[in-house]
């Protein structure tokens, strides 16, 4: 699905990611733990294609294609799917409309049909409906006045619509209370599939009780440290990042 | 990546679509004005003695002033002598009286503009009076109207159908000598249309009318007049394309809307004309004057106004607001690409008491452009518990362009009420970024949130108009990422 081969990103001068290596396979999900500055939403952000960062060395291959060579709406259209940190507000614009619009840009692109707006409705109803949410959301501006738990639902919601390939999840957690983090784990949960695989970027163990990783990377000073099973996050959580750091110099 | 400076820039340089010209033989006055131009003018027009009187008033007052300058406008000086004031398409002196007496190539022209006549007849709900170039070449829906009373013609016809409507009421809110445009356009003006609701009757459709300039160097000057007669009520709508052209080309229109009590007017702008190419070059020059009389009580004037197109546009579309609990509403979009200019807001003008007013104008700049609001909330002395409420919002697209605000305040009555918000924004990279994550091209994430930005301006339009609106915000911005 995902292969990451001695990935070196600045921003600006700086380096930030030094090569770091990486291999998801399809069905495959992974989480990413690190302090902070290690380079966790640096990772998300150039996988997704945003702009300010820079490529010093290293590949991305996703489906068998040079990820970094397509524009960030092309990964998205060809199954890439960042659930963001910090979702932004963009007003006058109605969420339905947004991933109206969305689903509709990606199924073009694979050749399909368009939805029509009662097909879209009865599917973004069903969807609701998995991520507790109420369906006024769907009429509110996207994301304007949603509190910080609603912004992360809403933001599985889309993923649960565009049925994205790959899944990166950059700290889906925070600022979720533990009610909305099991209704958010949940929907990400019944996203799993054999063809459709995650890439976790969070900072505690805690995501993890709810959303069980494949494999689990630490990730200190630009480069992947350390991976495991599940029970690495455990032992993260009991010893601190530091004790990764002190067990790798 | 996709959303850096220099990709902006190469992005920034949408041709315009509605770009072409229509040969035809035109029959045209050579350039220049004067007293005898404009009784030739008369003559052809076959117009009464005092239509000929009211024009040489204006002309020599016209005479005697000087282009305002207090716009925040860069304007190419225009030279009035190399104008041309009349241009018809060849005809005898007898008007099409249908479709299949109208030049196909002329069909052609509109329908390659989208406004095909013969589908739009079938088109419920919505009478076409088409102007090309200066002559109104094709009415329909007219028997409609005529079973409801309604006069909707071209202002010539009028002139000779209803002399005493149009004696009664021309120049009576847009006075000849009102501002230096407005008195070109009595001198010279040429046709447009004209409104008489009768009392008591509510206009059975929208009325409609689309625009065109074509034949160069012709300056086109329409003067419309609505009149809605107590307790009447019609919608109208307006919509301009025109072709490509090098010459910068002068629009100078007047139009006069006058309420009378308990009637209501909704006026709806689509301006869409030739903004000129990414240097600047061509462009028409959108200098207008319009102007609503709400003289009866409980009347009701709402001016709404999609701006996309020509290099320059200058309007202040106003609300006089003189019988008691009249209602005043300007709903505005402003879009400015490439190096387009607009100066453009309203005026309302408390006069009557318990007069309300409401003013929502979303200006987006995008290129080099540059866009200003400019409005007078003017309250006078009798207008006890006049309301105010003004809200103007700035977009940016990328950063070479300019969004100005001059809200003007005039209150002499205490007890008026008089709100304003102002707010500038930008789209964010962020925002940009999130929509393409979800899969969606630049051009339409800016188009949709720009199309947010515009909302509470787009949901006051008839619906065919608001879709129409849409569509040409997303023409004039595609490329304009930032």
């Amino acid at each position: 699905m995902l292969s990451i081969e001695n990935l070196h990103v600045n921003v600006g001068d700086k380096p930030i990611l030094k090569g770091l290596n990486l291999q998801i396979k399809a069905g495959e999900v992974h989480a990413i733990m690190g302090p902070n500055g290690a380079g966790k939403s640096t990772l998300s952000h150039v996988l997704s294609g945003k702009s300010g960062y820079t490529v010093t060395a290293g590949n991305v291959t996703y489906q068998g294609e040079n990820l970094l060579d397509l524009e960030p709406d092309e990964r998205a259209r060809k199954g890439v799917f960042l659930a963001f940190q910090y979702p932004v507000e963009i007003p006058g614009v109605s969420n339905i409309y947004l991933m109206k619009a969305a689903l509709n840009a990606i199924r073009k692109h694979k050749g399909l049909p368009e939805v029509d707006a009662m097909d879209f409705l009865t599917l973004v109803k069903d969807k609701v409906k998995l991520l507790e949410m109420d369906e006024k959301f769907l009429y509110r501006s996207v994301n304007e006045g949603f509190s910080g738990g609603e912004k992360k639902r809403n933001e599985i919601l889309q993923a649960a619509i565009l049925e994205p390939s790959l899944c990166i999840l950059d700290e889906t957690d925070s600022g979720l209370d533990i009610d909305a983090l099991k209704v958010v784990a949940a929907g990400v949960n019944s996203l799993r599939a054999e063809d459709r695989s995650f890439l976790m970027i969070t900072h505690y163990q805690r995501l993890l009780d709810y959303i069980k990783p494949d494999i689990v990377h630490v990730l200190a000073d630009g480069k992947i440290v350390k991976s495991g099973g599940p029970e690495l996050a455990l032992e993260l959580e009991a010893k601190g990042y530091r004790w990764v750091e002190e067990q790798v110099a | 990546m996709s959303t850096s400076a220099q990709e902006i820039d190469n992005l920034i340089s949408q041709k315009y679509k509605e770009g072409f010209v229509t040969e035809l033989e035109v029959d045209t006055f050579p350039p220049g004005l004067d007293e005898e131009v404009i009784a030739k003018l008369s003559a052809i027009k076959g117009e009464p003695e005092f239509m000929l009187d009211y024009r040489l008033k204006a002309f020599r007052h016209w005479q005697t002033m000087t282009e305002p300058n207090w716009a925040q406008l860069n304007i190419t000086p225009i030279d009035y002598q190399s104008i041309s004031y009349y241009s018809a398409p060849k005809k005898d002196s007898d008007k099409p009286q249908s479709l299949d007496e109208i030049d196909p190539e002329l069909l052609e022209t509109y329908k390659k503009l989208g406004i095909p006549l013969d589908e739009q007849e079938r088109l419920a709900g919505v009478a076409v009076d088409a102007v090309f170039d200066s002559v109104s070449v094709a009415t329909t829906f007219k028997g409609k109207l005529k079973d409801a009373g309604v006069i909707f013609c071209p202002i010539s016809e009028a002139l000779q159908e209803h002399p005493e409507l149009v004696k009664q009421y021309l120049g009576t809110v847009v006075p000849s000598g009102d501002n230096f445009f407005a008195a070109l356009n009595a001198a010279v003006f040429t046709d447009g249309s004209f409104v008489y609701i009768p009392k008591g009757v509510r206009c059975p459709m929208e009325l409609s009318t689309y625009f065109r300039i074509n034949a160069a160097n012709t300056g086109q000057f329409e003067r419309t007049l609505i009149i809605a007669d107590e307790d009447s009520h019609v919608s109208y709508l307006e919509g301009c394309t025109a072709p490509m052209r090098d010459e910068n080309q002068l629009h100078a229109a007047v139009v006069e809307l006058v309420v009378m009590d308990n009637a209501e007017i909704k006026y709806s702008t689509v301006q869409n004309w030739y903004p000129g190419d990414e240097n600047g070059v061509g462009g028409i020059y959108n200098f207008v004057t319009k102007r609503a009389e709400c003289r009866g009580a409980n009347s009701k004037v709402s001016w709404t106004q999609v701006e996309t197109g020509s290099a320059i546009t200058w309007k202040y579309p106003s609300c006089v607001l003189l019988g008691d609990n009249s209602i005043g509403e300007f709903y505005s979009v402003a879009l400015t690409n490439n190096l387009q200019q607009a100066d453009t807001g309203t005026k309302m003008i408390h006069v009557g008491k318990n007069t309300r007013s409401t003013i929502i104008a979303k200006g987006i700049s995008a290129g080099r452009s540059q866009n200003t609001y400019r409005g007078l909330v003017k309250v006078g002395k009798a207008a006890i518990g006049a309301r105010n409420y003004t809200q103007c919002d700035s977009l940016l697209v990328g950063d070479k362009c300019g969004a100005h605000t001059f809200p003007y305040v005039e209150v002499k009555q205490p007890s008026a009420q008089v709100e304003h918000e102002a707010t500038t924004s930008k789209i964010s990279e962020d925002q940009l970024f999130f929509c393409q994550q979800r899969g969606l091209s630049a051009e339409d994430a800016v188009s949709m949130i720009v199309n947010g930005f515009c909302k509470s301006v787009f949901k006051e339009l008839p619906m065919e108009f608001a879709v129409e609106a849409q569509a040409l915000l997303g023409i004039s911005l595609e490329g304009s990422v930032g």
